[in-house]
């Protein structure tokens, strides 16, 4: 079947099964890498991305299902430059090996748009990435700051 | 006979010229390295460092990156002895050639070890022999990354004379076109100066003057007062590109017209494909091909979810052999039993050993860790083209030099015709150092079967939790006989392995009569190096079982320790530093606890004082974590502090949650549902305080990790009174707990 995808303000055109996976639609027919792969059932968080702003697990997300959405990846967040996470992520010299960021930042982003400034409590609600580099510490700092700002 | 430790550093701290000599590349590999790495008008002055005319400096850098920040702290340490302009330096991943094999590590073992067997190796190298070669000749072929090594062993003996060598040769190039003593001219910032004459020459200009001289192999190396960019937190260079997805990882290799490849490896380990029904599978939309391996089915096709689906979709029939029917319950029995027989090995015998046992009161405790798997974000992934003779492989690992030799091995070909991109990793923590390559096996054989089509072979999630090399499960058994004051007299510790004797169950506290011995227990599920390696059991056990001598004593847990500490000042230093940024001894609340562990492993000291919870329905909650490090002399602050913190994450996941089970043969957890870790609500708040004793640098990726179960197993005990002996934490009942009124 073919659907047609906005990501990042751009149609796509792509020709897969109704419930191919939003992730793999991503990387391997569009190319958008930025998005990563950690489980494929939804519990590690590495390649949440935006459907009309709020923050989705795309590994479990039928193509089909998001038709006519809006989906921003990583690479349409910092189409513009980076943004004031992406900087706070630099700020606070978060990433280590930087996998699972593109997720985190995803579904940070998301959660800021909601509520500037999360308590430790409401963020760890909110955010249940996981990072096995342990990046958590920096994380929550960088939040922090920007919610100062 | 000195530990392996002190050959390691025999072998590089004692031998100036020796340790030098290999830091450098002789002359001839200097023309071999311009033709391999060197871009249009660049030379190699040292090895590792490259300044082209335009008057930047770049840092080749011979290992990979996998989060812990050394292609910051490596180029640092070179460009600091170099006096270059910070904001001119460049870093570069070195390519996987036998000339950038990191000597500071393999030709130090080679140095020093001739007879050298596989036993004797450090235990994160240990993969490299296991199951090959069994001599040293391997490590012609390593270019590792692992041990902690990268700063003490490639920064200490490599960049920084490197670095300095190099900047001596610019100068000798500039004295010479200006007919001056070397005596009168000086550097900064990328140039010679001549302050007499008011002259400057910049490195660029000099590069290939500078290349005629040798280098030193015992350059000027500057005094610590001098530095100004070791020491100082400068911000990472990889992390702009981990903030807006544009680092390719492995698996976003991108070669025009690949393939996917997804797996199914015999869940028993040592099984074998018997017969695959292939049903309608290969008339699945975009299924290409299915591969029949020793022990594996894949499936490739034009998609990875259409390959993934594929090979779900077919029912593999594996001959489990002899090993089908292994549970975990049989591995703790063999264990058990292994440790109440008599074919116990003597590691280490100091005063009469054991036999001091009769002579003081006896305290007696048996600890367990379980297997773990690694669970790096990025699971494991290979691509890999064969055509016309040739293979060329993608992937991350650990030892880019290694992987490409194993590549070759697996496909029959000479090492020159295989091309190796070595990739950035989404994690390592040692699952993918060299010996532990079955994903680079199954993606080679499978590109083999498809000549001339690029695959992509990833591993699920699932599968890489059901085909790792683990952290061992691990049994150890301690007596001490404590005098009339509660000070242990004599320890003695009987422990299983996979392997050999392990360096790291020798304690540092001082305890004049000490007998530890080992089992050899082999099972058939596949171990190897996890983050800390035998540090992250030893730690564990022999700091619980000190702080059950100190409850045994009636003592507190710090003063106790420090009493062992007399001729260990570094180690009471960081003991102290910890308790006091922690505020050890003030009262806390009912329920709540401090414990404490201290623990050197990789030549870096550290004690975390953790502050813990435990509801009347026994849950518990990791409040705070005050560490002190010792690990010599921080070269990127920041950094250090990064990696501690991760290393205390990383452990505290295994100590609440991980565990790895083995039932009919097989793991039975496949993903993060049923292996947790801890996410951001069980982080604990963390503090790091780097102690600055000016000893030999040590290692920081790994180091945070041995400490941090047993200080939270202490807290646990101090709250509740409930001795946790075996990990994880999750499996330990504590609602029965009674909340003493906590005196620490």
């Amino acid at each position: 079947m073919t659907f047609q995808l906005k990501v990042n303000g751009q149609t796509h055109e792509v020709d897969v099964e109704h419930d191919a996976p939003l992730l793999w639609v991503l990387r391997d027919e569009l190319g958008l890498t930025g998005t990563k792969f950690g489980c494929g059932i939804s519990a590690c968080g590495a390649c949440t991305v935006h459907v009309n702003g709020e923050a989705i697990r795309s590994c479990v997300t039928a193509v089909g299902t998001v038709v006519g959405a809006d989906i921003t990846t990583i690479e349409g967040l910092s189409a513009k430059g980076l943004t004031p996470v992406q900087q706070a992520w630099i700020d606070h010299q978060v990433p280590q090996c930087g996998y699972c960021q593109s997720g985190m930042i995803m579904a940070i982003s998301a959660l800021l748009a909601k509520n500037p400034s999360p308590t430790d409590n409401e963020l760890a609600e909110s955010i249940t990435n996981i990072c096995r580099c342990g990046t958590y510490p920096r994380i929550r700092n960088a939040v922090h700051s920007l919610a100062k700002a | 006979m000195p530990s392996r430790r002190m050959i390691i550093l025999g072998g590089l701290g004692t031998a100036g010229a020796l340790v030098v000599g290999y830091a450098l590349w002789p002359s001839h590999r200097l023309e071999r390295a311009d033709k391999l790495d060197a871009k249009s008008g660049e030379r190699f002055v040292a090895n590792w460092i490259k300044i082209s005319p335009d008057n930047s400096v770049t840092v080749v850098v011979p290992h990979c990156d996998m989060g812990t920040g050394i292609f910051t702290a490596l180029p640092q340490m070179a460009a600091e002895e170099l006096d270059a302009d910070w904001s001119t330096v460049k870093v570069e991943a070195a390519p996987p050639d036998t000339l950038f094999a990191n000597g500071a590590l393999a030709e130090g073992f080679i140095l020093t070890g001739r007879h050298m067997t596989a036993d004797q190796l450090p235990a994160f190298l240990r993969g490299t022999v296991a199951n090959t070669f069994r001599t040293i000749a391997g490590f012609m072929n390593l270019q590792v990354t692992g041990g902690s090594s990268a700063v003490r062993a490639t920064g200490v003996y490599g960049m920084r004379v490197a670095g300095a060598a190099a900047r001596e040769m610019l100068v000798k190039a500039a004295a010479a076109r200006w007919n001056v003593s070397t005596n009168e001219c000086t550097t900064k910032s990328n140039h010679v100066l001549h302050a007499a004459s008011g002259r400057s020459l910049g490195y660029g200009e000099l590069a290939a003057e500078a290349a005629t001289y040798s280098p030193s192999s015992t350059p000027t190396l500057k005094p610590k007062s001098a530095y100004t960019l070791v020491g100082k937190p400068i911000p990472r260079v990889d992390i702009p590109k981990k903030v807006d997805g544009t680092t390719n990882y492995g698996l976003d290799v991108k070669v025009p017209g690949m393939s996917y490849a997804a797996i199914k490896i015999s869940p028993v380990f040592g099984g074998k494909l018997k017969a695959v029904s292939v049903g309608d599978v290969l008339k699945m939309r975009g299924v290409q091909k299915i591969v029949q391996l020793e022990d594996a089915v894949v499936v490739v096709a034009d998609r990875f979810w259409r390959a993934r689906d594929a090979v779900a979709a077919l029912n593999p029939m594996f001959d489990n052999g002899a090993n089908g029917g292994v549970t975990s319950a049989q591995i703790t029995a063999r264990r058990t039993a292994a440790l109440k027989g008599s074919d116990l090995k003597s590691d280490l015998k100091t005063g009469s050993g054991a036999d001091a046992l009769s002579g003081g009161r006896i305290v007696e405790a048996t600890y367990q860790v379980p297997y773990l798997s690694h669970a790096p974000m990025e699971p494991m992934n290979a691509t890999a083209l064969y055509a016309d003779g040739k293979l060329e492989v993608w992937s991350g690992t650990q030892d880019g030099l290694g992987a490409r030799a194993q590549c070759a091995k697996t496909a029959k070909l000479d090492m020159a015709n295989v091309t190796y991109h070595l990739m950035p990793m989404g994690g390592g923590f040692g699952r993918r150092l060299p010996g532990f390559f079955n994903f680079l096996d199954y993606a080679v054989q499978t590109a083999m079967a498809m000549p001339g089509t690029p695959v992509k072979l990833l591993f699920t999630r699932e599968e890489d939790m059901q085909h790792d090399y683990y952290r061992p499960n691990v049994m150890s058994r301690f007596r001490a006989a404590l005098d009339a004051k509660g000070m242990p007299v004599a320890w003695t510790n009987d422990y299983t392995t996979d392997g050999g004797a392990d360096e790291q169950a020798h304690i540092d506290y001082g305890i004049p009569n000490q007998d530890v011995r080992y089992a050899k227990v082999p099972t058939h599920v596949p171990t190897g190096p996890w983050r800390s390696v035998e540090a992250s059991w030893h730690g564990f056990f022999i700091e619980s079982f000190v702080d059950e001598l100190a409850h045994a004593a009636n003592m507190d847990p710090v003063a106790y320790r420090l009493q062992l500490l007399d001729e260990k000042p570094r180690h009471a230093e960081v003991i102290r530093q910890a308790a006091a940024r922690a505020g050890w001894g003030t009262p806390m609340p009912n329920g709540k606890a401090r414990g404490i562990a201290m623990f050197e492993s990789f030549e870096t000291i550290v004690a975390h004082v953790v502050e813990i919870e435990v509801a009347p329905d026994g849950t518990l909650k990791v409040d705070r974590v005050v560490s002190a490090v010792d690990c010599g002399s921080a070269v990127n602050p920041d950094g250090l502090k990064a990696q501690i913190e991760g290393g205390i994450i990383y452990g505290l996941s295994a100590a609440l949650f991980g565990e790895i089970t083995i039932d009919k043969g097989a793991v039975m957890q496949q993903s993060f549902p049923d292996y947790d870790v801890v996410r951001l609500a069980q982080c604990p708040q963390i503090e790091v305080h780097i102690v600055e004793s000016g000893a030999a640098l040590g290692g920081a990726g790994e180091p945070g990790t041995p400490p941090i179960a047993p200080a939270v197993a202490n807290a646990i005990f101090a709250a509740t009174g409930i001795r946790v002996r075996e990990l994880p934490l999750k499996n330990a009942s504590l609602a029965a707990a009674r909340p003493q009124s906590a005196r620490l």
